[in-house]
């Protein structure tokens, strides 16, 4: 089990953003992240989730409010890992080459740098195609790279943005599993990002469930359920209560804001 | 396999049908070789002329050549310019374009006044050259994965780490479509500006010879001379089709054969 304390992590506060076509994607997004927890947030398509995690990373500014990370906010491959929506791979270098992308470009000295891109490679499984290039794997392959990329560097705080959303159940069931269990040995922060309910519920211990555009927090569910979970905790009524729960409250955030 | 030998058949087919019309053509119709030579004489010619031929050749080439890396350098090295620096870009990219709409035909007789002949045909052919090379790298250069530059700027690269690791790799393909135009293009504005030169009375390029047989009425020259230009089109083609595939074929779609 994950130690959380209390402290949070990252805090925003108020945060609204407003694109230069005119479109409001945030208003008033309150969130705290609080170090060694996995939240989620969940909300249709088009809310606001990635604006919101690209906020979070300081790929974006936001318009109003402020963003504060309790450990100063210039950010490094050490305190934070980000996996896109899509797998962003650089088709001309060999997997390796991409997952070892972070050490490259602060110098690492080599030896150490190859040890921890096989010690990831080896977490997503996929030791044997270190030397393949992004377009010999199947889509599964390459998010898994993508993850194990983000893994590399072991950071504070892990950002996930739909990682999963483009696969198929057995693959993103597998996935799943393999991300817990990454997160429970190394204890570190992961922000998720999703449009399923079920996956939600299945790997976090805090779902925070926003509103539609312009996306703010409506609610946020407590997933109390231990770990490890594994797919006895996914056919138990316990989870199939739990997701009638968030989805109950997903479609109240839907309604109020027609 | 059978693809591959239609496409490397039916072009030869093509070509030999050809010579056997043309040949047909000139016998039948007892056209004297001043209007047009049979092609068994353009050969004759080839062979006979080989060694005046084959110098003119060579100076194209290396005219071209030259052209073409000072396109490729000039091409690339502005395109990274304008890329870092966009005051760079909005005050030059223009007059690149004005260079590239003006016809070079047009340009080439002035330059011949002001510069020593070599020099003059060099820079037709970077002229006509270099701007493919600029549009498409500068095309290559900013359309960049934008997930991939906002990696690159979480993990602190530096300016010259997204330029050397990120951007011109990226752009590799453009890169080499642009080399590609290039190629041609300076065999081209070589010819243009030796054609200029050669009505001038100077030169001794390829195309210096084929306005030379033009005005000595040797029509059997001229198009031996004309055969060997293309030839050597045809090659540079080739030559930087292959290279194409020697840098991409590992990862870019355009040159991978999908096994389905
Ligand atoms: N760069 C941009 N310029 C203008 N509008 C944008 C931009 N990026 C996002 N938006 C708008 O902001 C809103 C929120 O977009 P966002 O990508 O954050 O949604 P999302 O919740 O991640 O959706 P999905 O689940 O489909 O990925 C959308 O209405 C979108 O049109
Ligand atoms: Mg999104």
């Amino acid at each position: 089990m994950a130690a959380v304390n209390n402290h949070p992590i990252i805090s925003l506060r108020n945060v609204g953003k407003t694109f230069d076509s005119g479109t409001v994607a945030l208003d008033g997004l309150d969130l705290d992240v609080r170090e060694g927890e996995f939240v989620s947030l969940l909300g249709p398509s088009g809310c606001g989730k990635s604006t919101a995690l690209r906020i979070v990373a300081g790929l974006s500014a936001p318009s109003r409010g402020a963003v504060h990370w309790a450990v100063g906010d210039d950010m490094s491959a050490e305190r934070l890992g980000f996996v896109f929506q899509e797998p962003t791979l650089m088709p001309w270098a060999t997997v390796a080459a991409n997952v070892g992308l972070p050490f490259k470009l602060v110098h690492a000295k080599e030896s150490y740098a190859r040890e921890r891109v096989e010690r990831a490679l080896e977490r997503v499984g996929l030791s044997a195609f270190a030397q393949s290039y992004p377009r010999e794997l199947s889509g599964g392959m390459k998010m898994r790279v993508s993850i194990a990329r983000a893994l590399a560097t072991e950071p504070q705080v892990l950002l996930m943005d739909e990682p999963f959303a483009a696969l198929d159940e057995i693959t993103r069931f597998k996935l799943n599993n393999d991300l817990l269990a990454l997160w429970q040995m190394l204890k570190r922060t992961v922000v998720f990002v999703t449009h399923s309910v079920f996956e939600s519920v299945y790997l976090s211990q805090r779902i925070v469930v926003m509103t539609p555009r312009p996306g703010r927090v409506f609610t946020e569910v407590a997933i109390n359920a231990p770990y490890p979970r594994d797919e006895r905790f996914r056919t138990s009524a316990e989870y199939a209560a739990l997701c009638r729960k968030v989805s109950e409250a997903l479609s109240e955030a839907t309604a109020e804001a027609a | 396999m059978t693809d591959r030998v239609l496409r490397i058949g039916l072009p030869i087919g093509v070509l030999a049908l050809g010579i056997v019309v043309w040949a047909l053509v000139v016998y039948l119709n007892r056209i004297p070789p001043f209007v047009l030579p049979g092609p068994g004489l353009v050969f004759a010619t080839l062979v006979k002329d080989w060694s005046l031929l084959a110098n003119s050749l060579l100076v194209t080439l290396l005219t071209t050549f030259e052209g073409f890396v000072l396109a490729a350098i000039g091409g690339i090295g502005l395109a990274v310019l304008f890329n870092q620096s966009r005051l760079a870009e909005y005050s030059f990219y223009p007059y690149a374009v004005v260079l590239q709409v003006t016809p070079v035909v047009a340009i080439a007789p002035l330059l011949l006044i002001y510069l020593p002949q070599p020099a003059a045909v060099l820079v037709c052919a970077w002229i006509v050259a270099f701007f493919p090379v600029l549009a498409n790298t500068t095309l290559g250069l900013n359309s960049v994965d934008h997930n991939l530059l906002a990696l690159f700027g979480l993990y602190g690269a530096s300016r010259a780490q997204m330029l050397w690791r990120l951007k011109l790799p990226s752009a590799l393909p453009q890169i080499l479509t642009g080399l590609r135009i290039a190629g041609g293009l300076s065999l081209i504005g070589a010819v243009v500006a030796e054609i200029a030169a050669g009505s001038a009375g100077a030169g001794s390029g390829l195309a210096y010879r084929i306005a030379e047989s033009g005005y000595r009425l040797n029509i059997p020259r001229m198009f031996a001379a004309l055969l060997l230009l293309s030839v050597a089109g045809i090659a540079i083609y080739f030559a930087l089709s292959y290279l194409t595939y020697l840098a991409l074929r590992r990862w870019h779609e355009s040159v991978i054969a999908r096994e389905l």
